[in-house]
């Protein structure tokens, strides 16, 4: 909000503007963002679909059934059933939930520890920077896949393990935004008197950085949402996530690897892959709308 | 200039230590002790017991993590990546066999995302707000959003099930091995993990050509009467290119990972299927091996950016 502040102070927003509060102006300009409202209507349908559909169709995605396997849709199966006889469109909905789950507890993880390590390095800076931007530039310059994989070979494949390390090894964008910030903050005149009336490291971060730093943070963590989910798919994909039986949009398409499915069977590997990429394409949407709102001066 | 690369690759050179200490050790916490999988549990049939701490002992396994660690880059310094587990060939050499294929694949992908990209985005950022804005826009979020083994299995699917215009997998044909089979399965896999990469350099180009075009000094090339061309083409083009050349050492990560994914679908014989293969093998030299190969790579790749970015660009001081 604080970023928000600063803009209307130095008079960037359009007059006429004032009876509107900073809130509302970049919730105005969200709104104005067609993609990013598609993408938030679209994301709040598959959140909703992956919450209560499983309830409501009331089939066990992980029945198997070895007297109906690869059927293909029909009435009793709407989308089919894959090669263990298992419902498609009930895992298909299990599956949403993993994804949404691992993205947004992934993104949790990853943000916690940009704002945490970026707000430490931006304050304290000289050695303490030095290091763990170091460590940042390790971080990003490795291909987080491998190392993912690597991990998920050594500790053995499954949920938490997954949240982690994919979370543990996107947390430089937020750090570098965070850390970029605090130090601009940390040279401006309020924060030096704020230091002079007393107060320490941590009150001058939690009450003075934190509160500027949410808006583009918010930003950076939805592209992080869309990121992780693209990464559980991967190495769920690979065989290296969500173990089975429990179904994810990555493991689904794992079996589409061979050509007899993948030329004749199409209900088995196009849905979970078409419910990727429109969760992924949604929340990046929403991602460039907050992005938008976040910063009125890049006004499009 | 000089005293920053040495520098830079001081702090490399520290960097790979810290990796290469990190993975040996997380390496050996893995599950599955490769001793016991190279004894045939058919064939054997005396005190198996004996024959596992045999090979265990002939694999160097029973010293101390230390003395494996000493002993492991000791070899390294003299260019021996150790054995591999599975295939007893030494490492160095079973990973130069898949450098040529994974260099031709990752190579031509990255042509492609430059040819196609950054083009692109020059192009959207001159019609700001056009149509053709607008579906480079679109395309780049898709190109960012799918996910590239869907896009590669939708690939085969059209292009090698449905059009039957390429093959579907490997790197020649049976039997053929003709320069022109070897293009002709190239061409898709590279197209796909090219499409990944173009995505984000359509978006870079496109953000680096408008903040260069609202510039003062291209206010001034046209005030002083210089043609629309000779203005984009030589005062704008020039300054909006020079941060995709960290854009391109920045995505390399991206484009290792995708190589991984595609060379998997596409049971193309590089590095990345290597990679896997060791993974589910549990073949740590191999593992071992690709992770620094990756490290040096992606270090290496940094360095000539930062330096590419200096040369280019004078007002840079290393």
């Amino acid at each position: 909000m604080a970023v928000l502040d600063t803009a209307s102070a130095t008079g960037v927003l359009p007059a006429g503007a004032g009876a509107l509060s900073p809130g509302r102006l970049a919730a105005r300009r969200f709104l104005r963002h067609r993609l990013a409202v598609a993408g938030l209507v679209m994301l709040a349908l598959f959140t909703a679909a992956a919450i209560i559909a499983p309830v409501v169709i009331g089939i066990d995605p992980n029945q198997v059934t070895p007297t109906a396997v690869r059927r293909p849709p029909g009435a009793e199966h709407l989308l089919g059933t894959d090669s263990a006889g298992r419902d498609v469109l009930a895992r298909l909905f299990i599956g949403g939930r993993i994804s949404l789950l691992v993205g947004l507890s992934a993104a949790l993880v990853s943000t916690s520890i940009g704002l945490a390590l970026g707000a430490v390095a931006g304050y304290f800076g000289r050695w303490v920077d030095g290091f763990i931007s170091r460590i940042a530039d390790v971080v990003l310059a490795f291909p987080s896949l491998i190392v993912i994989i690597v991990v998920a070979a050594f500790v053995g494949p499954s949920l938490p393990t997954l949240i982690l390390s994919i979370g543990l090894f996107s947390w430089p964008t937020p750090f570098r935004i965070v850390r970029g910030l605090t130090m601009s903050l940390r040279g401006q005149d309020s924060l030096v008197a704020v230091g002079g009336l007393g107060a320490g490291p941590t009150r001058i971060l939690r009450k003075h950085v934190v509160p500027v730093v949410v808006a583009p943070l918010t930003v950076v963590a939805t592209l992080g949402v869309a990121q992780a989910i693209l990464l559980e798919a991967t190495v769920s994909f690979l065989g290296l996530g969500v173990p089975p039986p429990t179904a994810s949009w990555g493991n689904m398409l794992n079996e589409a690897q061979s050509l007899t499915i993948l030329e004749s069977m199409p209900w088995l590997w196009l849905p979970p892959g078409i419910a990727i990429a429109l969760t992924v394409l949604a929340v990046n949407f929403v991602g460039d709308g907050l992005r938008d709102a976040a910063d009125p001066r890049q006004a499009r | 200039m000089t005293a920053f690369v040495i520098r830079r690759l001081l702090v490399s050179l520290v960097v790979l230590v810290g990796i290469s200490m990190l993975l040996f050790v997380l390496l050996q916490l893995m599950p599955g002790d490769p001793a016991e999988m190279m004894v045939d549990p058919m064939s054997f049939s005396g005190d198996r017991a004996a024959a596992v701490a045999l090979q265990r002992h002939r694999l160097g396994l029973d010293s101390p993590l230390p003395v494996q660690y000493a002993r492991w880059t000791g070899q390294l310094l003299h260019g021996n990546f150790g054995y591999s587990y599975t295939s007893g060939r030494p490492v160095a050499e079973v990973m130069l066999e898949r450098l040529g294929p994974t260099i031709w694949l990752m190579g031509t992908a990255l042509v492609i995302a430059l040819l196609v990209g950054i083009p692109l985005g020059i192009l959207a950022a001159m019609h700001r707000n056009s149509a053709v804005d607008y579906t480079a826009t679109v395309a780049s979020l898709l190109a960012i959003s799918l996910p590239s083994f869907f896009v590669a299995l939708l690939g085969i699917y059209v292009f090698g099930l449905k059009l039957r215009w390429v093959p579907t997998a490997g790197m020649n044909s049976v039997g053929g091995g003709s320069f022109a089979d070897f293009l002709h399965h190239l061409i898709l896999p590279a197209a796909i993990l090219g499409f990944a990469l173009a995505g984000p350099y359509v978006r870079y180009a496109r953000a680096g050509m408008l903040e260069v075009l609202g510039q003062d000094f291209l206010t001034t090339a046209r005030s002083k009467g210089l043609t629309r061309r000779r203005v984009i083409g030589r005062h704008a083009l020039h300054n909006a290119l020079i941060p995709l050349v960290t854009v391109v050492a920045i995505q390399l990560p991206v484009l290792f990972a995708g190589a991984v994914v595609v060379e998997r679908v596409f049971a193309w014989p590089g590095m990345g299927r290597l990679a896997l293969d060791a993974v589910l093998a549990r073949d740590y030299p191999i593992l071992l091996g690709f992770v620094m190969a990756v490290a040096v790579l992606v270090l290496l790749c940094n360095l000539v950016a930062d330096v590419a970015y200096a040369v280019i660009d004078p007002r840079i001081r290393l």
